[in-house]
């Protein structure tokens, strides 16, 4: 893993333009996806984590917006790419594996078909026939059968259209795959084939991924790095090691102080108080009114991400 | 996030709003809603207001000199027979509506009687409606309701005018309202009025009619815009009540009497114009209800 | 003594002939009325855990085999034995948005039942009991009477679910994923009430879930179904650190731990190779497909449930040389003296 960055978030903000008034679903997030790594973002419903996910693939609908921020690619800034542009990159440079994704293959339309499809919508040059050729190479690195190109979505199971979604992600080679709540409605065992799935794709193209969920157990066996989003900010961002044995801001240690282990059983940890409005969020810190080492300042200033010790970067105003 | 169904919901009723306010605020959310709604109160209207300014007597042949142009004395001009066309327009109108109402009205009540059974207690009950509905439906409606209405020729009136079409306007609503059913069965929150001991009878009037009244007023549009279809058709084709200056009749009568040939247009546009304003109003008040009933818009939870 | 809620010997069948898919296959248990018990139903979509709800709420009949209600065949009770059962076993479901018609406002869905149930002598005295029990799950009346479903948040209108069964104050609550769709700081909180609820008032739960981790955390009792059948049963300590059920084996090795020292590793191609599921085999143990320890004697007969441990019963042939439990016999492995036994103390 170098340390080329293939992505960069700088102060990114999205918000939704309700009748009510904007909604800060996004507000001011920054993060670099290194070349090959793993990152995820993770965060509970609410957060902004896949409102960040869908920015970056430009695929925020009205009334959301992109408000502010920059997102580059290698060497491209995304921003200023005309429609046309920004659909050549995506597929072919960033993938999406959103959320249901096995629910939005065409149901009348066979695996084959969508494959060659997105493919050619997405600028791939070849003919018909020279990427149909290419196809059953496609599956296999997904784990499935050639066979599955002929089939319709309703004749495969679960696991198997999550893992067609993801040859599509991947048909174009992208450097970056994007993969939203992959396997939220997915068995546990099946979710540890796609994991495992995911994991080969990403040693044979040499791509990052950002995987964006709730589960942090399932971050905790495959990411690399993680970063935790609270109420549109991104908290606190570190290698998953650190992350888990030394958590430093006070969501993230209440976070994982709340999760159920096999080890112990006992009383179960919650946090208290409710999630924030992310159309009129808590003055200074947004996780202020439920921190138990909240502080005067806290609910005035709005706390800088700042890199408190190496390799991490903390916003808190504890370690200011 | 589950679509979400209900007027409730919909008139987001906030802490510190009126419920007035909250309408308002919804209508201009919805223009094609207000907008249908007006095009067809304007037509009511015209049959209740209209006769204080309009002497409704002169709607009858030989009421005045045939073949007039529109003038000051007659503002609609009058027929071949002598009708004063705009007393025809005042006191054919709501005989129009009134036939679409009562047709759509007993053609929806079959139908909320037969679809709420039908859907929600299934079985057998359900498989015999279900075939009667689609027997039925594939009848061609016109067709039977010629030959009724061309048996019933002589004593034909504009409320027998009215059960002849609704005889056929049942259909439509019952299979609409059992799919309906059908699927709002399955709610988790008939379930829990299950759970909370409610019977199948109040678990239809209270939690399911509430939430399907988008439908069920969707469907009553439909069976009006239907019924008055119907009834036009059928009067125009000579089957209606022949003393009634219905718009079907009027156009019957100037088919009969070549009034486009002769250049009488002020006999025939009148009806049309009508029948377009209606139709319009039907629509964009049967697009608004969907529109309760389908919201499109991203709502903040 | 009669058994507060017994399936005996159901099965639930959807379609007939060779497409028939069994979503229940001969599954008897008993949740007994005199000591409360904590059982999790844990499963995967498609072991039937789903169907037993809806069986033994009385949502759907099955099959073939008979759900009693104090010894009374639910689907031949009369109207009053069946407003009885309805306020004695009651549920809570998953989809916290759904469960509140959005017609109302959420006050209906508690006003309702103290109605039919006949909980309170007044308006007044109704209000007052709500009340409670809003504030005994942590919820402010004030901030959510009066309210439309859609103006609170997952986490409070699960909890006003929450509310409602301790209203009730029923006999036995059937909780089907109850903290799936709540956000993690929340599923703590929601998880603790239940087992108030439990501790305090005696109620016997059935927890469905799919969740092994929390079953882990608040049950006492585990039964494992794999495909319409059980495939491990019995307290939850054991069959969950140390399973016996290969099925069992698979999915507890799946659960992605929050432990960083034990990744997952990369190269570890044996699960990927696993398939997934083919068409049900009509004979034989429903596992044998996916089994990496089949033998051949399993696709010819379903494996019975062998007691390996005083506490516990694995249907695998691998333990074929422990005693058979019949499968209307789950009671003996289950724990139901146990919390009577601390009470005490």
């Amino acid at each position: 893993m170098s340390d080329e960055a293939v992505l960069q978030v700088r102060d990114l903000r999205v918000y939704y333009h309700t009748p009510s008034g904007p909604v800060k679903a996004v507000d001011g997030v920054d993060f670099t996806l290194i070349r090959g790594e793993r990152f995820g973002l993770v965060g509970e419903s609410g957060s902004g984590k896949s409102t960040t996910a869908w920015a970056i693939m430009r695929m925020i609908k009205p009334p959301g917006m992109i408000e502010g921020g920059t997102i580059r690619l290698g060497d491209t800034q995304l921003g200023p790419l005309s429609d046309n542009e920004i659909r050549n990159v995506r597929l072919a440079e960033i993938a999406l594996v959103p959320q249901g994704a096995m629910n939005s293959l065409n149901p009348v339309m066979r695996i084959g078909d969508q494959i060659l499809d997105g493919m050619r919508t997405h600028g791939h040059a070849g003919s018909k026939r020279t990427i149909a050729a290419r196809l059953p190479e496609l599956l296999a690195t997904v784990g499935l059968q050639p066979n599955v190109l002929r089939l319709y979505p309703h004749e495969l199971s679960g696991g198997m259209k999550q893992r067609v979604c993801i040859a599509i992600a991947i048909s174009m080679q992208p450097r970056v795959i994007i993969a939203d709540e992959p396997t939220s409605a997915l068995d546990v065992v099946v979710q540890r084939q796609i994991m495992q799935t995911l994991s080969n794709v990403q040693k044979r193209l040499g791509a990052s991924i950002l995987l964006v969920g709730h589960d942090m157990g399932l971050m905790a066996k495959f990411v690399d790095r993680v970063g935790v989003m609270y109420g549109g900010k991104l908290v606190e961002v570190g290698q998953v090691r650190d992350i888990f044995t030394s958590p430093m801001h006070p969501y993230t240690q209440l976070l994982i102080s709340s999760l159920s282990s096999l080890d112990v059983k006992g009383v179960l940890h919650g946090i208290p108080g409710t999630p924030p409005s992310l159309l009129n969020p808590p003055s200074g810190c947004v996780f202020h009114p439920r921190c138990p080492q909240v502080m005067p300042r806290c609910s005035v200033d709005v706390p800088a991400p700042q890199e408190a010790r190496p390799k991490r970067s903390v916003a808190c105003h504890l370690y200011d | 996030m589950a679509v979400l169904s209900g007027t409730a919901t919909l008139v987001t009723t906030r802490p510190g709003r009126t419920t007035a306010q909250s309408i308002g605020a919804y209508c201009r959310r919805n223009p094609g809603l207000v907008v249908g709604l007006v095009l067809l109160v304007a037509l009511i209207l015209i049959g209740v207001i209209g006769p204080r300014f309009v002497d409704v007597t002169n709607a009858v042949p030989a009421a005045t000199i045939p073949d007039q142009p529109p003038s000051s004395d007659l503002p609609l001009g009058s027929d071949d027979q002598g009708r004063d066309m705009l007393a025809v327009l005042v006191a054919g109108v709501p005989l129009t509506l009134r036939v679409g109402f009562i047709a759509g009205t007993v053609g929806l009540l079959i139908g909320i009687v037969l679809g709420f059974l039908s859907g929600y207690l299934g079985g057998a009950l359900d498989t015999v409606i279900r075939m009667v509905v689609d027997t039925l439906l594939t009848v061609p409606g016109l067709l039977v309701l010629i030959i009724i209405a061309n048996s019933i020729r002589g004593v034909i009136d504009i409320n027998l005018m009215a059960l002849v079409v609704a005889s056929l306007a049942w259909m439509h609503p019952t299979r609409t309202i059992r799919s309906q059913v059908l699927s709002f069965r399955e709610r988790a929150y008939v379930q829990m009025a299950k759970l909370s001991g409610m019977n199948g009878l109040e678990i239809i009037v209270r939690e399911l009619v509430p939430n399907l009244l988008p439908y069920l007023a969707a469907s009553f549009v439909g069976a009006v815009a239907g019924a008055v279809l119907a009834s036009i058709g059928l009067e125009a084709l000579g089957l209606g009540p022949q003393n009634e200056p219905t718009i079907g009749m009027t156009i019957y009568w100037a088919i009969a009497f070549n009034a486009m040939l002769r250049g009488l247009w002020w006999w025939w546009v009148p009806p049309i114009v009508v029948i377009v304003v209606l139709f319009t109003g039907l629509f964009l008040v049967s697009a608004g209800l969907d529109e309760i009933a389908n919201p499109r818009r991203q709502r903040a939870a | 003594m009669t058994a507060l809620l017994e399936a005996r010997d159901v099965s639930r069948v959807f379609g007939s002939g060779p497409e028939a898919t069994v979503a229940l296959d001969h599954f008897s248990l008993a949740v007994g009325d005199d000591v409360p018990s904590f059982t999790t139903i844990a499963g995967e979509s498609g072991s039937g855990k789903t169907t037993l709800a809806r069986l033994l709420l009385g949502f759907t009949q099955p099959t073939s085999g008979e759900v009693f209600y104090r010894g009374k065949n639910l689907w031949k009770m009369a109207r009053r034995d069946w407003m009885e059962f309805r306020h004695e076993v009651q549920a809570i479901f998953q989809d916290p948005f759904e469960v509140f018609n959005p017609f109302y406002k959420v006050d209906h869905l508690l006003t309702v039942p103290v109605a039919k149930f006949r909980l309170a002598r007044s308006q007044a005295q109704a209000r007052s009991k709500i009340e409670e029990a809003l504030v005994a799950v942590g919820l402010r009346p004030e901030e959510t009477l009066g309210r439309y479903p859609h103006q609170l948040s997952g986490g409070q209108r699960q909890r006003l679910t929450v509310a409602r069964a301790l209203l009730l104050q029923p006999r036995l609550i059937i909780a089907d994923e109850p903290v799936s769709m709540v956000d993690a700081s929340l599923r703590a909180t929601i998880l603790e009430s239940l087992k108030k609820l439990h501790a305090d008032f005696g109620i016997s739960f059935l927890y469905i879930t799919h969740d092994l981790t929390t079953a882990y955390q608040i049950s006492d009792n585990i039964i494992v179904l794999y495909r319409g059948g059980v495939a491990e049963v019995g307290d939850v300590d054991l069959v969950i650190k140390a399973p016996r059920h290969p099925y069992s084996q698979l999915l507890i090795s799946s659960i992605p731990l929050p432990d960083v020292n034990d990744r997952w590793d990369d190269d570890d191609q044996s699960l990927a190779s696993r398939a997934e599921p083919e068409r049900a085999t009509m004979h034989g143990c429903r596992f044998a497909d996916r089994c990496p320890a089949v033998m051949p004697m399993c696709a010819e007969t379903v494996p019975p449930l062998y007691r390996t441990d005083d506490r516990r019963a694995a249907a695998c042939f691998l333990y074929r040389d422990a005693p058979t439990l019949g499968g209307a016999n789950m009671d003996q492995v289950l724990a139901h003296t146990a919390r009577a036994a601390t009470q005490s103390g």
